[in-house]
Formats: C-alpha cells, sequence, structure tokens
C-alpha cells in the first residue's frame, strides 16, 4: 500500500531538485535537529526511502493556529509534506468527507494500520463535567484522544494547549482544560510547546522519526531536547545588548530602533526555554524579539499565569525557576563589574542547565554513531537514572549567588557532576566572553566539520565524551 | 421527515455539528451546534489591560491577529489613546494580507472540495486543464508538464487508498458538475494555493514576528524595529560596538523589498488564480444564487480606517441592510448588540448586553455522550444568540460588500463590475454562491489597496516619521480608576466587537461577539433562527446519505466555531 518510491527524495527529485539540493535539505533539518553534522547523511538516506507515514490529526480545544502553523510549514513544505511524507487520513480542518464519513475514517483508521500511526493533537482536552466542552460527533474528545493515541506508535501534541492545557487553562480555566500528557502520558508521547507551535519542530521531530525510527530524546515533559534545550535568552540575537547593559526603555525610543536588549521591557527570553532566536518562523524571516516585541513565554507550562504582566520586567521570584531570585539575573544590568559578574552568574546558570540536558543528548547521539541501538539510546538512559525534571528550572545546580568568572574548565566538573564522564579539555573557543565582532549568536549554526552544531560555551563536546 | 446529522462540520474552523430536517427532498428546518467552549472571555478578567490582546487573539488562529486589533482597539478607545498614522498602516496591512490569504487560499482549502471532485482529478486531461486555464486567466500559472506531474500524484495517492485531503467530498455524487479537466485544474490551484499561502506567511511573520499570533501589537500602536534614524555611525558616547545593523527586520531595504515583492505576488493570485476560478464556478453553478439565500438582515461593522480622526473613513464601510433592501443603509449603534442564551450552554435565560451585563457562565444542559440528537426546543449549542436591536443579522463579506455597494465608494465600484461581469444582480449576494462570489471581490478589492497602504508607511518612514506607538499614557498610574472601551471592526467571518471595562488599571469584564457568533447563532428567546439556520431552510437535498447541498450552504458562510465560541 506504501511504496518506498513514493518518498520524499523521489517526489523532489520528481520536482527537479537537485541532489545537491537535497543533501543540503538534509543538513538544515539535522541542524535544526542539533545532530552533529555527521548525521546529514544518515537523514538523507532516511529520508529518501521512507514511506508516507500516515498521521491522524485531532483538534480539541484550541483556536486553529496549529494548523494554521502546519500549512506554513516549509522545510519540507506543506505540499511536500501532504503528498510525499505524510498521508494525512483525518484532519478536520482539510478532509473533504464531512459527518459519519469522516468518524468512519476515524475508527477505521486501527484496522487499516496496524503497524500503527502518529497521532498529532492540537489543543487541550476537557475533563470537566464529563468533558462535554468539546464533542467530536456527539463523543467527548476525551475519548477520541484516548482511543486514537491506543493505536498510535507516537502522539505528537502540538501547541501550548496539547502540551498542559494552555489558553483554557489560563487562570485556572472553566473547562478542566487538560494538556494530552494528562490524557495519555507514556513514552510514545512527544510534546512540542509554544503557541502555537513552531512547525520546523514539528517537522524535525517526523525527520527524526524517519531516519532513526525514534523518537527524539526528550525531557520528563516529552520535550526533545532539540528544541526545549537550551534558553531563549542565551541564542538571542540581542544578547550582546544585554551584556552590554544597552536596554530598550520605552516602546519606540532610540534604543528600540536600534534593536536593543528587551529584557526591561518585560522579555521573557531569559525564562524560556526554546530555539525561537535560531530555527525563527516563515523560513527564518523573523520572531517576537527580532520584529521588535519580548518574549512571552508561550512555550513554558502555564505561561499565562506564570509569567505575570507581559510588560513587567522578570519578577522575583522568577516564574519558571522559583528558587532563583530575580535580581540575580536581573541586576546585571546596570554596568560596571558588578554586572559582568552577575550576567556571568546568569550564563552559567544556563549554561549548567544545558550540560544537564545537551549532555544526555550527546549521550544518545556517541550510542547512535557507534551503531548502537537506536530505540535504547534515544530514550535518554540519563532519564532513567534519576528522575527526569519535571520544569526545566535550575532546581538544584543553579548559582544562587553569582558566580565568579569561569569560563573554562567547568565542563569536566559540572558534567561529572552530572553523572557524565569527559576527558580531554575543553576546546579554547569556549569561552563566555562575548565574541569582540559585532556578530551575534543570532543563526542556527550551519554544522561543521568539526561537529560544531551550535553548543554553548561550556557544553560538552559530542567528539570528546564517551558513553556513560 | 428525516432528521440529517452532520458531526463533525470538516473544513470549518472548529467542532461544529449541523442537524436538518428533511422533508420531501427540501431542507424543512435548521439548527446549528457549536460544540466547543474554552473560557477566554473569563480568563481575561484580572489581568493587565495591555496584556489583554495577547490572551484575546488567541480566540482564533486561522483569522489570526483578528482578535488582537479588535482587543488594542478596545483597550484604547477605553483610555483614550490615539495611535500614530503609521501603526494604522501596519494594523491595516497585517489585516488585509490576513483577510486576502484566508479568502484566496481558503478557497482551495475549504470550498474548492465541494464543488470539484478532486477525486475525479486524475481523469483531467493536462492538455484540456491548460486550454480551460488559459480561458478563463489572462495569466496562468500551469504547464502541461506541471499538470501532469499532479495528475499522476494523485492517482498514485487515490490507488493506494491515501488520498488523505484530496478525496472527493462526496464520491460520484450528482451535485458535483465540473469536467474532470477543470477538476484538474482546481486540485493542481489547491497545491498552488498552499505554496503560495505559505509565501504570505513571511509577509505575515515579517510585520507580526510569527504567525500565526502576531506579537508586535501594542496598546497605543505597534511594536516593530524602526529603521535607526539617529546618525549613521557611533558619535563619542556611544559603545563602539553596537550593533545597528542586527536591527531592522521588516524595514531594512530588503525587507521592504520582500514586502513589495509578496504584495505583487497576491495580486497575482488573486487575479490570475483565484478570482477567474471563483467566476468559473460561478458561472458553471448559477442557480446556486437560489439556495442559502437567508435572513436578507446584513451587518457590517466596517474596518481598515483610511484616515486617522476619530471617525475615521473605512475601506470596508460600516452599515445595516434591512431586508435585503439596498437602497438604504443605517448607521451602526453598538449599544445595540445583545447576546440571548436561551438556547445555549450558560446559566443565564435573558439577552445580555455585552456593554453593560455581559457574562459567560457555561453550563451544558444538553443530553450526555453519546449525543444522537439535539432538542431543538431546549439547549442545544454552546455559541450564544447575539441579535441587534432585537433582529438576527448575517454578517460576513456577502454582508460588507452588500453595505459596500449601498453605501456606494471604491468598493461599491469593485462589487459592480464583478457582478456585472457575471451578469448577476447585487441581491445574488444573498446566497450560497453570492458569498464566495463576495469573500473573492472583498480579496481583490483590498490586494489592491495593500501596495498603497505599504508605500504610504515606506514614505514615512523614509521622511524621518519613525512614530509606531503613542505611549504618553502607557503608565498606568495616568488612568482613569474606572472606564470602559469597545471596538467594532471586521474578521473574515463576519462582525467582531470587543467590550471591556477596566477597574482599578485590571479588566473587570470582557465580552466578545464575533462574526461567527452572529452567524453560527441558534435560536433565540422567541424562537428566531440564526443566520446560518435560516439559510439552510429551503436547501434541496437529493441524497441523504450525501448532503452536499447542505454542506455547501455551511461553507459558504466559513464558519469558525473557534471565533463563535470563545
Amino acid at each position: 500500500m506504501i511504496r518506498p518510491e513514493d518518498g520524499l527524495h523521489a517526489a523532489l527529485v520528481r520536482r527537479g531538485m537537485t541532489r545537491r539540493a537535497f543533501l543540503k535539505f538534509s543538513a538544515a533539518m539535522t541542524a535544526a535537529l542539533a545532530l552533529p553534522a555527521t548525521y546529514a547523511p544518515r537523514v538523507a538516506a532516511a529520508v529518501q526511502s521512507a514511506p508516507r507515514l500516515p498521521l491522524i490529526w485531532l483538534r480539541g480545544q484550541a483556536c486553529g493556529g496549529e494548523t494554521e502553523a502546519f500549512l506554513a510549514a516549509a522545510e519540507p513544505s506543506v505540499t511536500e509534506l501532504l503528498l510525499d511524507l505524510l498521508s494525512v487520513d483525518y484532519h478536520e480542518s482539510l478532509m473533504a468527507s464531512s459527518g459519519a464519513a469522516a468518524t468512519a475514517e476515524l475508527t477505521a483508521v486501527t484496522d487499516r494500520y496496524p503497524d500503527g500511526y502518529i497521532a498529532v493533537i492540537e489543543g487541550s482536552v476537557p475533563t470537566a463535567e464529563g468533558g462535554m466542552a468539546c464533542t467530536v460527533g456527539g463523543r467527548p474528545f476525551r475519548d477520541v484522544v484516548g482511543e486514537v493515541s491506543a493505536g498510535a506508535v507516537a502522539t505528537i501534541a502540538v501547541g501550548a494547549c496539547a502540551f498542559d492545557g494552555g489558553t483554557q487553562a489560563a487562570g485556572g480555566g472553566q473547562t478542566g482544560a487538560a494538556g494530552a500528557a494528562n490524557i495519555i502520558g507514556g513514552d510514545r508521547l512527544v510534546t512540542l510547546p509554544g503557541c502555537p507551535v513552531n512547525v520546523e519542530n514539528l517537522a524535525a521531530t517526523i525527520v527524526h522519526f524517519l531516519t532513526f525510527r525514534e523518537l527524539p530524546a526528550r525531557d520528563g515533559r516529552g520535550r526533545p531536547l532539540f528544541a526545549y534545550g537550551g534558553l531563549i535568552h542565551n541564542q538571542c540575537e540581542r544578547r550582546a545588548h544585554f551584556e552590554f547593559g544597552e536596554f530598550v526603555l520605552a516602546w519606540g525610543d532610540e534604543a528600540a530602533q536600534k534593536g536593543w536588549c528587551l529584557y526591561k521591557m518585560g522579555c521573557k527570553g531569559p525564562e524560556t526555554f526554546a530555539n525561537c532566536p535560531t530555527v525563527q518562523y516563515a523560513s527564518r524571516t523573523s520572531w517576537a524579539v527580532k520584529a521588535g516585541h519580548g518574549c512571552i513565554g508561550c512555550a513554558m507550562p502555564g505561561f499565562w499565569d506564570a509569567i505575570g504582566p507581559a510588560y513587567q520586567r522578570l519578577p522575583a521570584p522568577l516564574p519558571f525557576a522559583p528558587n532563583v531570585s530575580a535580581d540575580q539575573i536581573g541586576l546585571a544590568l546596570v554596568g560596571g563589574v558588578a554586572a559582568v559578574t552577575a550576567t556571568h552568574g546568569a550564563v552559567t546558570y544556563g549554561r549548567e542547565l544545558r550540560n544537564r540536558f545537551v549532555g544526555r543528548r550527546r549521550g544518545a547521539n556517541v550510542a547512535l554513531a557507534d551503531g548502537g541501538p537506536a530505540v535504547a539510546v534515544t530514550e535518554m538512559p540519563a532519564a532513567a537514572e534519576e528522575p527526569a525534571p519535571v520544569e526545566m528550572a535550575p532546581v538544584e545546580t543553579a548559582p544562587v549567588e553569582p558566580a565568579p568568572v569561569e569560563p573554562e574548565g567547568v565542563g569536566p566538573t559540572e558534567a561529572a557532576a552530572d553523572g557524565q564522564s569527559i576527558p580531554g579539555s575543553v576546546r579554547a573557543a569556549e569561552i563566555v566572553e562575548p565574541e569582540p565582532a559585532p556578530a551575534l549568536p543570532m543563526n542556527v549554526p550551519e554544522p561543521s566539520a568539526d561537529g560544531d552544531d551550535g553548543r554553548r560555551p561550556g557544553d560538552p563536546s559530542p567528539g570528546e565524551e564517551t558513553r556513560p | 421527515m428525516t432528521r440529517l446529522v452532520i458531526d463533525p462540520v470538516t473544513r470549518v474552523g472548529g467542532p461544529l455539528r449541523v442537524e436538518v430536517d428533511v422533508r420531501d427532498g427540501v431542507v424543512a428546518d435548521a439548527w446549528t451546534s457549536a460544540t466547543m467552549f474554552r473560557g477566554l472571555e473569563r480568563a481575561l478578567i484580572g489581568r493587565d489591560p495591555r496584556d489583554a490582546w495577547l490572551l484575546a487573539q488567541r480566540i482564533c488562529g486561522t483569522c489570526n491577529g483578528v482578535h488582537a486589533l479588535a482587543s488594542v482597539r478596545a483597550v484604547e478607545q477605553a483610555l483614550g489613546i490615539a495611535i500614530p498614522g503609521n501603526a494604522r498602516l501596519i494594523r491595516n496591512l497585517l489585516a488585509g494580507s490576513q483577510l486576502v490569504t484566508g479568502h484566496a487560499a481558503g478557497f482551495y482549502l475549504r470550498h474548492a472540495p465541494d464543488w470539484a471532485d478532486l477525486g475525479a482529478a486524475p481523469g483531467g486531461d493536462p492538455g484540456a486543464s491548460l486550454a480551460l486555464a488559459r480561458s478563463i486567466s489572462d495569466a496562468p500559472t500551469l504547464t502541461v508538464g506541471y499538470l501532469a506531474r499532479i495528475r499522476d500524484r494523485l492517482a498514485a495517492l487515490i490507488e493506494a487508498g491515501q488520498p488523505g485531503p484530496f478525496g472527493p467530498a462526496q464520491p460520484d455524487d450528482p451535485a458535483y458538475r465540473l469536467s474532470p479537466a477543470a477538476d484538474l485544474l482546481f486540485a493542481a490551484h489547491y497545491l498552488q494555493a498552499l505554496d503560495w499561502r505559505r509565501s504570505m506567511t513571511r509577509f505575515q511573520t515579517y510585520l507580526g514576528g510569527k504567525s500565526p499570533h502576531p506579537q508586535t501589537f501594542l496598546v497605543g500602536g505597534m511594536a516593530l524595529v524602526t529603521p535607526w534614524g539617529g546618525p549613521a555611525r557611533a558619535t563619542g558616547g556611544e559603545h563602539p560596538r553596537r550593533p545597528d545593523t542586527s536591527a531592522p527586520a521588516a524595514f531594512s531595504e530588503r525587507g521592504q523589498a520582500t514586502l513589495s515583492s509578496l504584495v505583487a505576488g497576491a495580486r497575482d493570485f488573486v487575479d490570475h488564480v483565484y478570482l477567474p476560478d471563483v467566476l468559473y464556478l460561478a458561472d458553471a453553478y448559477r442557480d446556486s444564487v437560489s439556495t442559502g439565500v437567508g435572513l436578507g438582515n446584513l451587518l457590517a461593522f466596517g474596518d481598515f480606517p483610511e484616515d486617522d480622526s476619530i471617525v475615521p473613513r473605512l475601506l470596508l464601510p460600516r452599515g445595516r441592510v434591512m431586508d435585503r433592501d439596498l437602497s438604504r443603509v443605517d448607521s451602526v449603534d453598538q449599544s445595540g448588540v445583545a447576546e440571548c442564551v436561551g438556547h445555549a450552554h450558560y446559566a443565564e435565560d435573558a439577552g445580555l448586553r455585552p456593554a453593560a451585563d455581559g457574562a459567560t457562565n457555561p453550563r451544558y444542559q444538553g443530553p450526555p455522550p453519546p449525543v444522537t440528537s439535539l432538542d431543538g426546543a431546549a439547549r442545544y449549542s454552546w455559541s450564544k444568540a447575539p441579535r441587534y436591536f432585537d433582529d438576527p443579522m448575517e454578517v460576513g463579506p456577502a454582508a460588507r460588500m452588500a453595505v459596500a455597494h449601498a453605501a456606494g465608494g471604491p468598493a461599491g465600484a469593485v462589487v459592480d463590475r464583478v457582478l456585472g461581469n457575471l451578469g448577476l444582480e447585487t441581491t445574488a449576494l444573498f446566497s450560497t454562491l453570492g458569498r464566495i462570489v463576495a469573500r473573492a471581490i472583498e480579496a481583490k478589492l483590498l490586494v489592491d489597496r495593500l501596495d498603497g497602504w505599504l508605500g504610504e508607511l515606506m514614505t514615512n518612514l523614509g521622511s524621518g516619521d519613525l512614530a509606531l506607538a503613542d505611549i504618553s499614557d502607557w503608565d498606568q498610574a495616568r488612568w482613569p480608576g474606572e472606564t470602559a472601551g469597545w471596538s467594532l471592526g471586521e474578521s473574515a467571518g463576519g462582525a467582531v466587537g470587543h467590550w471591556l471595562r477596566i477597574s482599578d488599571r485590571r479588566i473587570v469584564a470582557y465580552q466578545v461577539v464575533d462574526g461567527s457568533t452572529w452567524n453560527l447563532s441558534p435560536r433565540d428567546g422567541r424562537g428566531r433562527r440564526g443566520a446560518l439556520e435560516e439559510a439552510l431552510v429551503g436547501t434541496p437535498v437529493q441524497n441523504p446519505a450525501s448532503p452536499l447541498e447542505v454542506l455547501r450552504v455551511i461553507r459558504s458562510f466559513d464558519p469558525c466555531p473557534a471565533c463563535a465560541v470563545q
């Protein structure tokens, strides 16, 4: 029924795409997944031969924004997704049939695909009052989600609402709205929070599945580390202004025209884990901070209530890291030595977090490179050793005092404390000082031959790492 | 009498159920039920009014940005803030490009499968399709080779039993009337629409930071980075390494060029693909002007202010037309809006005026699941029933175009021209087909205006007028203790109103009535049908197992249950 020759590469060739262009695409996907560049051929090989993946898209309490984002997919494009990569058998916003005929497609799907399919869930699931705040075909959405995800090889919860209830849970909500994880849970769930999801991350998750027949490494709440393993603040193109104490103080002021840091206008980038600055939106056209408005933290749990007022400078206690007081990060900002110190405190805190998560990913990647069992390693072996953190917050490791500047040599120590063994020294390039050139850490780094795939200073290097 | 239940109604903006009673092959009665409630109005209470637009815009991600705009306008009205002209232009560009994209791409994604049998497209001859395209469009964008590839691809998908969206809405339904060549043409344009739509996402992202849910609005204006208006070189007191060049995105030279070319691409798509296809369809299904006629009471709040006065001229004018009488347009008074909840799942019984005693207290009172049939005499929808001075109203593109025509002016001229080409009267707007044509007319009207707004904006910025926001009232300390505001505007679905009250710098009441709330309205306290319910009555149903005609009427409204029920 599904033929290998229907794969993406065949389709792209039919459209006149060159081998070179295809490899470039594979490299871009590899970079999006934060895999070392050496994986590009593997991604290319997998995507070339992949049969169309059956996909069932369910929409619950949602605004339709995730669908809108999906329909704007660029790499691969939505037409390639629909024609070549995926078989979107059920999607209420797209499908031809309606009513009983549509419902029949849903009930037949388990029979049609005994080997499973991908289920995508958009929107939250109401649980109060029997779930009657959202029904499809006369049945509570909750029941539909349960049935469809039971037969799925993987379920992807897209957007903030499917992550933890999102907008419907703001201020407590009136419908008992829950995320998909509250309904189905389990290790076959990927969550892609954000309002809406960045479709590049959805596409990358699908490509990862096609490549490795496994879901990408995730944190304890199902968020792929390639997308949610880094702070926005650390990847932000305006980061240098933060370092120099150059802040927008009023909308439209000179600093705003110059594109200075929006921290004091309430930007939640210092507290939000997502890859918006590197991946951006719509073929890297822009993202909120680049356009001129602060981040609102929409990829974080319960962000409508946790962030407080959108324009209030990050308060104490920090919304997503209750154990760190705001000023230890925020105080950076006035200038002078104290500021530099505090800034590096913030950097160290971010770096430690990344070590915790990225280090595990490295472990997974190295195992893969060795031809190890993909299934075992991509399931985050480290997660089995200790309870995965529920929040990506520096609960234990964040320095509560501004840390002294210690750009070098911290990798092994921290990594060892984290259960990782990293022989060798940290490379000289991995210093925390901003580059002297005005170039900012703004784009997804092109994977280069030395395996530099955009790691932050202090990250363990995959080449220098052994399996734990 | 046969009761037909359609649930879910697909290709609309949220969970929707429609039930119709069919007697002697004609719909005798109809009930529309929005089957989702989220509680966003309540979630807004207690928040900082400057944050409201962020949450309010999550009402809809399909008509995205519309509720952000409605929300900031309501707060600005409450606080007495007048935005700079540049902000007005950017808002018009965001909302206008969104409307054009939504209408044109939506025609293929949501409407075309009801009129063209995409499942029959593999039977079309690419040469004949191209000949057809040339006969209806000045500059068709297809080649025989492309059409042949699409045909083969769709044939393979259908053969594999995985057509995805390209299956027939109702296989072999006699209500399909186009030739296989035309079916193939529509299938190819469907794919082109997807690609073009993706390019328009870049336009939205330049000006909004992302799409959907643009993030550059502010109470008082917009938060975009303008070109740096100061000296080009660092002066003594400045840090020598300020990387100004990284700042501008939308308004850099490259950004301006991209925006212009995207507008040109949009005009090409509307002129050479969308509009010709709609006119071809209208010709082929000319008799559909007699179905889905509906209420005949039309309401447009109007939108796209063309100047910065307190009561600006609107590109799409505001007005009300009663009983299909296009010789007369009444002015609109927001205080005439009230929502009945007698047939909706809320605690109250009486009509609620959003400006005064509006409330949203959900209480499901329908049958337990699985719901097999609705009781039309009881409460049966999550949608409230808005009424304007007690009358049910139809809103949306047809209403806007009818009001524009009745009010005269440049918008009315476009309406006349397109309908004249089709040989249709203006009253043909009140029909299944009329709504689809009205959408195309509106897209044409707006796509031709985008260039003007963009040019005006770039001229202003180029001449040093960099003001994008009036922040003199940004500080909450300057606000009155108690105030209230409202805004009237238009979404793709129709007239949108936001009403809020602010007390002690916090929102204490927030009510939204969207265009789809009007159109998906259930019955009111006096048992009168909503706009879609009324339009469904009288629709012929050839085959009850395949109620394609009913679905065409439903989708002609482009209903958005997510907007209708917040």
